[in-house]
């Protein structure tokens, strides 16, 4: 091939290559969109909701859907749509919160053990493996009972629960570039070891970390609605899915479906779209996808 | 006619529309012939191969043309026929021995597995077959070697395996994609010797891939020389080497290093340009003593350098010749002060630079006097840096310049090196190898080093981007007074660059002196072995 190669287009602007992206791959189009939608909830839910979530209405309790409650009415005669739409905020703030503090540190334990090797790797290797050893539900139900009750302790459990995977990957990342060439050419720059590790080298892991979050975003959904399930972390009358549904089960039997379903539905559209995220979000943060 | 390509056409999808591979090429292969497909990266010649198996990556396809075997149309024959076909009839050793081998099991029963796919062996008989094909390519102790994993063999002694297993079915026609790249100097010629006596004892034919014309030359009846996907030349290996007819073989020709050329003769008559002189002056620069690296093995102590000592004057560049495992790569990384002797002395410019921990030598005010230049350029730029970003990390660090200046700088560098400045603010995957040498080789020298060292810096070119590069080397060191350790496995281009040469084997030197001395009278028998094993292209009677 020679040398002087026909000059190619100029390079893509960052926006360019996202809009590349979401064109090239319908599904990434879609998860985008739901994406949105749930941002959209989240910031303006209170306005957008039809009714108070917390305002209860004895005479019209336990209604099937209809034009004036679009999800129907809860025991108490509250609006489930409007309960719905007002858990989002709680939702995401906790996945949100969970996955960047399980990213950040787990990022910074995971790229120390992978670069520096020795010891520190193999002793932090070892208390991720003890914390991977638990079931990690239960582990999250033991620290959030033994913290307290509070939406805080959600989301610290939730993070003490999903770094071991971000310890890991990152590890992993790292240690297959440490002696890259450019880590090298790095060095020779006068970057010292750390600069080396923050500014070369780690950029290096984001695309596979990116699926990993997204994927996290939907696990860390699923585990906050587990916990107020069961009756640990966020309390009534807090509108909150998983606690919706907890209460909406006891009147599946007696065939009150809606009550359980729609904050069920909601849940499930949520996890469903931060798994659809990942692969689209790993393009965008990838220079070589450009071209 | 074993084999006839005729009009053959090959088209990838990709992101920029249909991308035409190979345009139209015609080829044929006689009973007993073996033809060399010789051509640079990107040429298709690999593509070419691929489609006579139909065995194409997805994306690709078969666009038009012919491909007759044996009488039968393996473009449109069904796919349990080319299942037979492959592997019986055709069949194909591949470039990297060890990722064509299952890592993880033993390469008796590898062997054994294509014994049986095609019905030559039974249960009972595989085994004994299997050592007997592994005895045919020269294996000792076969059936101790039998129940060797691929990681315990070394890369030549995979490469076997690979051939065993191309061969093990007698097939009629072996197409060889790139058989020894990646291999030892001496290894090459072991691997080449053998196939070549295999196809004569069998009768068989072949077509040997390659970039390299010298060994096309050596091993092959004809040579097609293809570029950016067409055939521009056929004949006898002689005729092409000695009489090119098309301007692009004899730009090939000109760039093969070669006995008695001097490096502007490697490149086309039409660019080259006067070569600018050198001076070294007799003060020592850098003054290696006694150098050992001992690395803590599992199985005990790995003795990688074992007390290397040499010296490179101010304004000279020496040769670091050796095969892998040598050490030579090992030593380059002590003198960069990337990794920390275990003992020894290395002066430059008076100092012991062993006394500074290669740790703390990233702040040394010294940093800048000693860069390199990394044997892979892909590797050694950071995929998600500009190439302008990559050149400017050394001078955001290491020089006080004002971000101004560090951008004229900058550019100043890729004029020096003949980087084309629209170029700057494309990232690595964009760029092509030439370039990409280019940005690594404009990285080094951006904070004025006095001395650099050369590691491999064209073992990944095609050699007509070899030549430019090496040219671009002897330019700047003329220009800009460095010296340079250049460490190579290929003793012909390092007579190119070199003034001395130092020869190295398993952590020892075993010979150093002049490059002409060391060419024409080596004094150590390996030396001697590692200037026989280097392909030996028929010499081109000059046009007058």
């Amino acid at each position: 091939m020679s040398d002087a190669t026909a000059p190619a287009p100029a390079r893509q602007s960052t926006l360019g290559h996202i809009g590349y992206v979401l064109r090239d791959n319908p599904v990434t189009l879609v998860a985008f969109l739901m994406f949105a939608l749930l941002i959209v909830l989240a910031f303006f839910g209170p306005m957008l909701a039809p009714y108070d979530p917390l305002a209860s209405n004895a005479s019209r309790a336990l209604e099937p859907p209809s034009w004036d409650h679009w999800f129907g009415t809860d025991n108490l005669g509250r609006d489930i749509l409007s309960r719905v739409i007002v858990a989002t905020r709680l939702d995401l703030t906790i996945s949100v919160a969970a996955v960047a503090l399980s990213f950040i540190a787990g990022s910074v334990l995971g790229a120390v053990a992978g670069y520096w090797g020795g010891w520190v790797d193999a002793g932090l290797s070892r208390c991720l493996d003890t914390i991977m050893a638990f079931p990690l539900f239960v582990l999250a139900m033991g620290i959030v009972a033994a913290m307290g009750n509070t939406v805080e302790n959600i989301v610290y459990a939730t993070a003490i629960i999903n770094l071991p995977f971000y310890a890991r990957l990152v590890r992993a990342e790292v240690n297959i570039r440490r002696n890259a060439g450019f880590a090298l050419a790095a060095k020779l720059s006068g970057n010292s070891d750390a600069r080396v590790l923050a500014l070369h080298i780690f950029p290096n892991a984001l695309p596979p970390m990116m699926v990993q979050v997204s994927l996290n975003l939907g696990w860390a959904i699923l585990n906050a609605a587990g916990l107020s399930f069961i009756g640990l972390g966020v309390r009534p009358p807090t509108a909150e899915w998983g606690i919706m549904v907890a209460e909406g089960a006891n009147f599946i039997v007696s065939g009150e479906w809606w009550v359980a379903l729609f904050p069920g539905m909601a849940l499930v559209l949520a996890v469903f779209t931060f798994n659809l995220l990942g692969d689209g979000l790993r393009d965008m943060v990838d220079p070589r996808r450009r071209t | 006619m074993l084999l006839s390509v005729k009009d053959l056409k090959v088209v990838f999808r990709t992101r920029r529309g249909p991308v035409e591979a190979v345009r139209g090429i015609d080829l044929h292969v006689e009973a007993g012939e073996t033809l060399g497909i010789v051509g640079e990266s990107g040429s298709g010649k690999s593509v070419t191969s691929y489609a006579l198996l139909r065995i194409l990556d997805a994306g690709g396809s078969i666009r038009a043309g012919d491909i007759v075997y044996g009488g039968i149309d393996l473009r449109h024959a069904p796919e349990r026929q080319m299942a037979d076909i492959r592997g019986r009839e055709i069949s194909m050793i591949f470039q990297n021995p060890r990722s064509a081998l299952n890592p993880i099991r033993k390469v008796g029963h590898q062997i054994e597995d294509v014994l049986r796919r095609h019905n030559r062996a039974t249960r009972g008989t595989a085994r004994a077959k299997a050592i007997e094909a592994m005895e045919a390519v020269k294996i000792r102790d076969a059936a101790k070697r039998y129940d060797a994993y691929p990681f315990e063999l070394s890369g030549g002694m995979c490469q076997r395996i690979v051939i065993a297993l191309a061969l093990a079915c007698d097939p009629r026609l072996l197409i060889a994609d790139e058989p020894t790249t990646g291999l030892d100097i001496t290894t090459q010629k072991a691997v080449m010797d053998l196939v070549s006596q295999l196809i004569r004892e069998r009768g068989m034919s072949a077509i040997v891939i390659t970039h390299d014309l010298g060994l096309a030359a050596q091993y092959c009846d004809r040579i097609a020389v293809m570029k950016d996907g067409e055939v521009v030349e056929t004949g006898r290996s002689v005729d092409v080497f000695t009489a090119p007819r098309h301007a692009y073989t004899r730009r090939l020709v000109d760039a093969t290093p070669r006995d008695g050329a001097s490096i502007r003769s490697l490149l086309p008559a039409e660019v080259r340009t006067p070569e600018l002189t050198h001076t070294p002056s007799p003060e020592p620069l850098l003054r290696v003593q006694d150098l050992v690296k001992t690395f803590e093995g599992k199985s005990g102590p790995v003795h990688a350098v074992k007390g290397v000592s040499f010296t490179v004057h101010d304004g000279e560049t020496v040769g670091l010749v050796g095969e892998s495992g040598c050490g030579k790569s090992t030593t380059s990384s002590m003198v960069v002060r990337l990794l920390d002797p275990t003992s020894g002395h290395i002066m430059f410019a008076g100092e012991d630079l062993a006394k500074t921990p290669a740790k703390a030598f990233a702040r040394d005010p010294r940093r800048a006097s000693i860069q390199m230049v990394f044997q892979d350029a892909t590797d050694s730029l950071n995929p998600r840096h500009s190439a302008e970003r990559s050149i400017e990390e050394p001078l955001r660090r290491l020089a006080k310049l004002s971000s101004r200046a560090r951008i004229d700088r900058v550019r100043e560098l890729a004029d020096l090196v003949g980087l084309p400045r629209h170029l700057l603010d494309r990232f690595p995957h964009q760029l092509s190898g030439g370039q990409k040498a280019r940005v690594g080789i404009a990285r080094a020298i951006a904070v004025n080093p006095r001395f650099l060292i050369l590691d491999e810096p064209t073992a990944a070119l095609d050699v007509s981007i070899q030549a430019v590069v090496l040219n671009l080397l002897a330019d700047l060191r003329a220009k800009l007074g460095m010296s340079y350790l250049f460490v190579s496995h290929d003793l012909h281009v390092v007579r190119l660059l070199c003034d001395r040469v130092v020869v190295m084997r398993d952590g020892e030197v075993v010979e150093a002196g002049t490059a002409e001395e060391v060419m024409e009278h080596p004094s150590h028998p390996y030396t001697a072995e590692l200037i026989a094993a280097a392909p030996r292209p028929p010499v081109r009677h000059q046009a007058a």
